[in-house]
């Protein structure tokens, strides 16, 4: 296998790393290469921070293997190469009534990058989390070659949903897909004027996909206004693509300004009209892919990158969640695209990000006095019992994760078991000293 | 289409075969994947179903010509329009080759010989149906005898050249031979390789490939621009061009 030196970023583009690279196309090629050099796996680098970098060492990089291997449409039972993106599989499986049971906010997330993060959709709080959904997995250690599933090798399967890649390369994954009654939602979309009416729209709606898009700009008695996203699945055809656009190159630094983002903050709440809201019939990849139809728009944030705060709290925090966003409202600081939304309690890993809560995720361009925001929100986070999400996460403290994550101990017995040499860290993992139990 | 078409892909582990099969099996077409990797064949072929579509896996070595008939047998059983596709190829590296000219003949063989000779045994197939097209996968290095790659660049001439051949004989029967130049394409073969530049992707490379069948165009670059640096390459005078490394 060649290596070859790549200068990467994750999706975020505030941490860099050079490394070697392979790329396989085909398993033999996989097995060979991890046999003469262990490196962890990566995806499409749709994590945000760090956790998809290995500078200065070895990378594998799965996009290449990216086939269905089988799929028995009467079960709904699917199996691929962990290469595969999330948005490709569900394009060639609706059409035929299935559909993957979750799906995170972007359709480029690989199958691999899903389970080694657990994600989470709109529907966790009916669904659970992706790893919850997957009936095995096929880890490449070194030269050898172990499946896991919830019941054989129990442990080792917790450990590698949500597990960093920690445990191996995962080469291969069956799932269990859900049934879909077409290609289409049905979308119910209203203005939420205040934060309190907006916890009280997420415990009561009954719709399988919820989500809620605030204005993290706003203050005093607005805060915490926003949009409330209502949606099922429905029977129907899919309406015409809209075209996709690209953005070329990196934007100027005022593109995303605090005078900018109001505007735009007032222009998406004000295209819902008070009241009822309004509803409409959207198309799977445009509900659930929104960003993707805008090719790279990570570079809108410019040369310096941007941060994403994603934090859950538990369903009796809301005080402690309140205070967060008025921390962030306060700071001046934020983006247009900050998500509120109640999780379940699903999750498949030890480090699994999800438990039942509120979680709030928030975009900051990496401008001067984020860190010590975004520092003081991870402090708020963790008095309130809550946690962060390892996929977006750039700044977090090592000790603050692992005592949010209560299981951290036991997987950290596991990957070691998995991985003695510590061959699968990567700049996360060392960041972090996630490896060590202290 | 109204007729059915089977496409016969060989090389069928390129990662540009593989996004041209997609393409192909998107539009209806059964594909019969030949090529060494069965194993890896498998996976296309089922990846393919699992899309909807018809496909299998047969075994091709461009060096094992015995094995030829069993795989024009094959494209004979399946009705409707025949065609076929070449991405077989090898490029060993030139200090390579430098150190062990035996290499020379199974470059010759992988890029050149073999393909031309189960293409050869498809022709009088494609003459019997008054239909199908061949499109062969060539190079820009086959354009001009560079210094870093001329054997490789030797074989390529040679096939393309057989295909302008080709070509002029498939023609008469109201069949159709397409010659592909790629550039630099994001492969196996160039992973990791320095001097990379304008490099395309192997769907992309796919998808012209298509576009040029439905036009029925006979030699193409892809990307596009590379006729225009290929050009210059051809016009710069010999006594120059012996001078350079390019
Ligand atoms: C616009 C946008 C929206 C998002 N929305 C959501 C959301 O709604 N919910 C949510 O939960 N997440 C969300 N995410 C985060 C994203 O889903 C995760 O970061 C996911 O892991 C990205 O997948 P990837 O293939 O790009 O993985 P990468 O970012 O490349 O890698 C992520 C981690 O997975 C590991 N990994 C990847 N592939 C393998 C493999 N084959 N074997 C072993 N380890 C592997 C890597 O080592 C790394 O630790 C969003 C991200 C973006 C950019
Ligand atoms: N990548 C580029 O920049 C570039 C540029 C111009 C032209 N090309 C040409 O494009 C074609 C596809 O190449 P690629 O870039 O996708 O590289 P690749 O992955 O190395 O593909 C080469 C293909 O040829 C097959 N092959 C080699 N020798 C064979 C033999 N003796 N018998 C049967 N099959 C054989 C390989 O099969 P195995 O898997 O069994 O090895 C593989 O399927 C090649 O003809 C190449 O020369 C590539």
């Amino acid at each position: 296998m060649r290596w070859n030196t790549v200068e990467c970023t994750g999706w975020g583009r505030v941490h860099r790393a050079t490394s070697q690279v392979a790329r396989p196309e085909r398993l033999s090629t996989l097995s060979a290469t991890l046999a003469d050099t262990p490196a962890p796996g990566v995806g499409n680098r749709r994590s945000y921070g760090d956790a998809c970098l290995n500078g200065d060492g070895h990378a594998v990089d799965m996009t290449r293997m990216d086939r269905i291997l089988s799929f028995d449409r009467q079960t709904g039972v699917l199996e691929a190469e962990a290469g595969l993106t999330i948005g490709a599989l569900a394009h060639v499986t609706a059409p035929q009534g299935w559909l993957p049971a979750v799906m995170p906010g972007t359709g480029r997330a690989t199958l691999g990058g899903c389970a080694a993060m657990d994600v989470h959709g709109k529907n966790h709080h009916v669904a659970g989390s992706f790893g919850q959904h997957v009936l095995s997995v096929t880890l490449m250690q070194g030269d050898r070659r172990v499946v896991a599933t919830p019941n054989r090798n129990k442990s080792l399967f917790r450990a590698t949903m949500g597990g960093l890649g920690q445990t191996g390369v995962i080469a291969q994954l069956k799932l269990q897909l859900k049934p879909c009654p077409g290609t289409v939602l049905e979308v119910r979309e209203r203005r939420i004027e205040c934060f309190e009416d907006f916890i009280r729209a997420l415990d009561g709606s009954q719709a399988d996909y919820v989500v809620g898009w605030i204005d993290a700009a706003a203050t005093g008695a607005h805060l915490g206004r926003g949009v409330l996203e209502e949606a099922q699945l429905t029977r129907g055809d899919t309406p015409p693509r809209s075209h996709s656009r690209k953005v070329p190159m990196d934007a100027p630094g005022f593109a995303l300004s605090p005078p900018v983002v109001r505007l735009f903050n007032a222009a998406y709440y004000g295209r819902i009209p008070p009241g009822e809201g309004r509803a409409r019939t959207r198309r799977i990849d445009d509900f659930f892919f929104p960003l993707d139809k805008i090719h790279d728009w990570n570079r809108l944030y410019g040369k310096r990158g941007f941060h994403q705060f994603q934090c859950v709290v538990p369903l009796d925090q809301v005080a402690a969640l309140r205070e967060i966003l008025v921390e962030i409202a306060e700071a001046h600081l934020a983006s247009p695209l900050a998500v509120l939304k109640r999780l379940g309690p699903g999750r498949a890993g030890h480090m699994s990000f999800p438990m039942e809560g509120y979680t709030l995720a928030v975009d900051f361009p990496a401008r001067d006095g984020i860190e010590a925001l975004i520092d003081q929100l991870e402090q708020l986070c963790r008095q309130a019992g809550g946690r962060l999400y390892l996929a977006k996460d750039a700044l977090a403290h090592g000790e603050a994760i692992k005592a949010m994550y209560s299981e951290h101990g036991d997987w950290v017995a596991e990957t070691a078991k998995a991985d003695p040499d510590g061959a699968y860290e990567t700049d996360m993992t060392r960041r972090l000293t996630l490896r060590s139990a202290r | 289409m109204s007729d059915s078409h089977t496409w016969i892909i060989l090389g069928a582990t390129s990662s540009m075969a593989r996004a041209f099969a997609r393409r192909v099996s998107a539009e209806g077409a059964t594909v019969l994947l030949a090529g060494r990797d069965m194993e890896d064949m498998r996976k296309t072929a089922a990846d393919l179903v699992a899309r909807g579509g018809r496909a299998e896996a047969l075994p091709f070595d461009a060096r094992t010509p015995s094995g030829f008939d069993a795989l024009v047998e094959r494209g004979r059983t399946e009705p409707g329009v025949l065609n076929a596709a070449v991405f077989v190829g090898s490029m060993p590296e030139q200090s390579a080759i430098d150190a062990d000219p035996g290499l020379i003949d199974g470059t010759v063989r992988d890029n050149f010989t073999g393909p031309a000779h189960l293409l050869h045994m498809l022709a009088p197939e494609i003459e019997a149906r008054g239909a199908g097209t061949i499109v062969g996968v060539g190079s820009v290095a086959g354009d001009r005898g560079r210094v870093g790659n001329y054997v490789y660049g030797a074989a390529k001439a040679g096939f393309a050249t057989y295909l302008s051949g080709l070509r002029n004989r498939l023609n008469r029967a109201g069949g159709h031979v397409i010659t592909v130049k790629p550039g630099f394409v994001d492969t196996a073969m160039t992973w990791g390789i320095e001097g990379m530049f304008l490099v395309a992707s192997p769907d992309a490379v796919a998808r012209d490939i298509l576009r040029a069948a439905a036009k029925g165009r006979n030699v193409i670059y892809t990307p596009f621009f590379w006729r225009w640096i290929m050009l210059i390459i051809r016009l710069i005078p010999e006594p120059v061009f012996k001078k350079l490394s390019i």
